[in-house]
């Protein structure tokens, strides 16, 4: 048994941590998240030379060949730094699929650009009726031809306004909540009949809401096999809502540690305010609740590196806990920062803000822990 | 031992319904509806209508303009005013420095700054937090020094919501350090905006909204007749004043008014999606927040009847606030669920009247559900965090 990193994956901590305590200031993630791509793409590019868009894909297709472990740091960081660059939209939402399904030609049209920060990606998994449930869809894609016509509404589709690689699942077969009949199809960003409402979000980030009228795909943007695409799609899904774990983890610790600090330094009835036993406790609770946290996030990564049969309900676990517990250290953090906790300026309510969007993304609390009732 | 209404309260009752089934303009009402900001002049045609109705002193007795209603009859207007979904009340002005200049202020004052208040012609706002006086309140530095027939103001007020639109302030100031206890030597001061050396810069909370505002006393001359009461004893006052305050943001009809808007939201199909009500987590959780919630309608019924008209409701009246910003926050926290991923897009700017259509992002207020939800975190800090309504529950109540 080891908890320990190897030399590589310690490397890729200090790494991160170096770019964020060097490059990547609050002041500037507020400037980056306020611009109209909703990130940099000069941090985006610096993700790219650093090598970080490239680790959870093969060697073979320039990829640096890292595992859910890899992501897990790299996403538990951001989560520190609040990170708005779109990681997980291009890497482990549209990479994911092409890593799974996508052939050759596929890989060396899409995924080589994504990996060289050359495109933007989006994987377009939520409509506006599907609520949590990846099976419903009704977007249809007609055989025509040689190739296929998409029709359909995709609604927050995240970096939905950058892309210009817009993964599509679609209904080829089957009814609305069916898994079988499900079809991935790569399609230009730019593509006659589609349409963006790009928007930022309440945590800085930014998505879209789609339409697709008509669009003609010929039929080598089909990704994998035609009414197969639901495995890969929630075999994907499962590793996102690990990576969004991952981050919310290094934001429960951040907000738990600058609480703490906060305490100790704001004085009020002339002492400071963390020598108050009701606020110790509940700072404890803070603490409590992020190593649990981290402790859920360790056996769910480690059970979807190694394929074991707990993997589902591990992720599901894990993203309950993030939900309830989660929350809770938002909202303590915001309430013992008082005032200032919910003022624009200090970055304790974008931390809030963001485990809040989390705890709304890729199934609720609620939503997973019936998962794990059932 | 009954809670039924007498003849005259349901008669009473049915005359505050009419009335509010016509006092809100339609474009306001719609705005409640759609959850659009209102603006100030929206607050104050409000008000006015009131005025009109002889109905803005609500709360106030009727030898300062206002209605001398009982308990019961103020109950029974705030839940009419709550199922009407009308505007609230600005309480800096009607429900804070009303009361406190017609309790401790001299005739002068009663004549000059009650009538405008009572018809909102002057708008209000509150200057008592401030950067190290949040929570201890008494550690407030901002000075007023004597210089012969005027007050020589210097300091920093935070948090003043709504200073944006106001033409007055109230103020807590230090007249005096040389007190035994910190609470002394502090006084009541008014002060006209407009006064050379007042300036104000906006906070912008969390919400991406302008609503609180840091305001700066830079040696602005304060005549000493807008001294309310005696110097130095400003502390009782406003101490007095908070227990308003605490009673004002219990906001049970408010709250249950959103609660059964949520039920109605549920029962609807959004998108085609199956109903949310068929989720019975979801529904379990809404009931839930129903019960405690009518636990507190009947706490808040139980302040009310004990509470003479005109006083100052006493300590307990703090569970009000604690438990009644628990609620607001928990209903909150029901629609940013509800919303789902539509809880994540931020596009206030599709909260405005005339809005195109096919640029609409999410159902209704869907999009609004997280703004919301952010914004009244301020809810269990404002007016005296609830960490301190429990210090004071425990020392006042229990005796701790």
């Amino acid at each position: 048994m080891d908890f320990s990193l190897n030399e590589i994956q310690t490397m890729l901590v200090d790494s991160v941590e170096k770019f964020i305590a060097r490059d990547y200031s609050f002041e500037l993630r507020q400037e980056y998240a306020a611009s109209e791509t909703g990130y940099s793409t000069e941090v985006w590019q610096t993700f790219c030379e650093l090598g970080w868009t490239a680790i959870p894909f093969a060697d073979r297709d320039g990829g640096l060949d890292g595992g859910p472990i890899e992501t897990m740091i790299l996403m538990q960081q951001f989560g520190r730094g609040l990170v708005v660059e779109p990681y997980l939209a291009n890497i482990v939402l549209a990479g994911g699929i092409l890593r799974r399904v996508g052939n050759d030609a596929q890989k060396t049209k899409w995924l080589k650009p994504l990996i060289d920060g050359d495109l933007q990606a989006a994987l377009a998994f939520v409509e506006p009726q599907s609520r949590y449930d990846l099976n419903n869809i009704e977007t249809m894609a007609t055989a025509d031809d040689d190739g296929w016509i998409i029709n359909g509404r995709k609604g927050v589709v995240l970096n939905g306004g950058n892309a210009g690689l817009l993964i599509i699942p679609a209904r080829t077969a089957g009814g609305t909540t069916s898994e079988d009949g499900i079809s991935l199809f790569a399609v230009d960003g730019n593509a006659d009949g589609v349409s963006q409402r790009a928007y930022p979000t309440i945590d800085g980030h930014q998505a879209a809401e789609i339409r697709l009228d008509n669009v003609r795909v010929d039929a080598t943007a089909l990704l994998g096999d035609a009414g197969r695409g639901f495995e890969p799609l929630a075999s994907v899904i499962d590793e996102a809502t690990l990576a969004i774990c991952a981050e919310a983890v290094g934001i429960m610790q951040v907000l738990t540690d600058k609480t703490v600090e906060f305490a100790k330094n704001r004085v009020q009835f002339g002492v400071p305010i963390g020598t108050f036993q009701a606020l110790q406790h509940r700072m404890v609770d803070m603490l409590t609740a992020s190593e649990q946290s981290y402790s859920l996030l360790l056996w769910a990564t480690m059970a979807n590196s190694d394929h074991t049969e707990e993997a589902k309900r591990a992720i599901s676990a894990i993203k309950y806990q993030v939900g309830t517990a989660g929350t809770k250290v938002g909202q303590e953090a915001v309430q013992l920062h008082g005032g200032m906790g919910v003022s624009w300026e200090l970055d304790i309510g974008h931390y809030f803000k963001r485990l809040t969007a989390i705890s709304q993304m890729l199934g609720n609390a609620d939503w997973h822990l019936d998962k794990l009732a059932d | 031992m009954h809670v039924t209404y007498t003849d005259e309260e349901l008669a009473f009752r049915d005359e505050v319904r009419a009335f509010f089934g016509t006092a809100v303009p339609e474009d306001i009402q719609e705005k409640q509806r759609l959850g659009i900001p209102l603006a100030r002049e929206d607050y104050v045609q409000f008000q006015k209508a009131l005025f009109n109705q002889g109905w803005a002193g609500y709360n106030w007795p009727v030898e300062y303009g206002g209605t001398g209603w009982s308990s019961v009859q103020k109950h029974i207007f705030q839940s009419e005013m709550a199922d009407a979904n009308t505007p609230y009340i600005i309480p800096f002005g009607l429900g804070m420095v009303g009361p406190i200049i017609y309790t401790f202020g001299n005739d002068e004052q009663k004549a000059r700054f009650l009538p405008d208040i009572l018809e909102s012609n002057v708008w209000w706002c509150q200057g008592y937090s401030e950067p190290g006086a949040g929570s201890d309140l008494a550690s407030l530095k901002t000075r007023a020094d004597r210089d012969g027939d005027h007050f020589i103001v210097n300091g920093t007020k935070f948090w003043t919501t709504l200073g944006q639109y106001a033409d007055w302030i109230f103020c807590l100031v230090r007249t005096s350090t040389d007190v035994a206890r910190r609470q002394e030597g502090i006084s009541f001061l008014l002060i006209d905006m407009q006064t050379p050396g007042v300036s104000l810069k906006p906070i912008i909370t969390i919400d991406g909204t302008h609503e609180v505002n840091e305001v700066h006393f830079e040696d602005v001359r304060v005549p000493v007749e807008n001294l309310v009461g005696e110097e130095g004893k400003g502390w009782t006052y406003g101490k007095v004043l908070l227990q308003h305050e605490r009673t004002g943001t219990a906001g049970v009809a408010r709250t249950q008014y959103r609660l059964s808007q949520l039920r109605e939201q549920t029962a609807r199909s959004v998108r085609g999606a199956t109903p949310l009500n068929k989720d019975h987590n979801f529904m379990r959780k809404i009931a839930a927040v129903e019960v405690e919630l009518k636990a507190l309608e009947y706490t808040e019924l139980r302040t009310l009847a004990a509470v003479v008209s005109g006083n100052a409701p006493g300590p307990e009246s703090s569970i009000l606030k604690l438990k009644g910003t628990e609620l607001q926050q928990a209903t909150d926290e029901l629609y940013v669920e509800a919303a789902g991923y539509y809880a994540l897009p931020y596009v206030p700017e599709q909260f405005t009247l005339d809005y195109p259509d096919d640029d609409r992002v999410g159902e209704g207020a869907e999009t609004d559900a997280s703004l919301r939800y952010f914004n009244f975190r301020k809810a269990s800090i404002y007016g005296g965090s609830n960490e301190i309504q429990k210090n004071i529950i425990a020392k006042h109540v229990l005796g701790l």
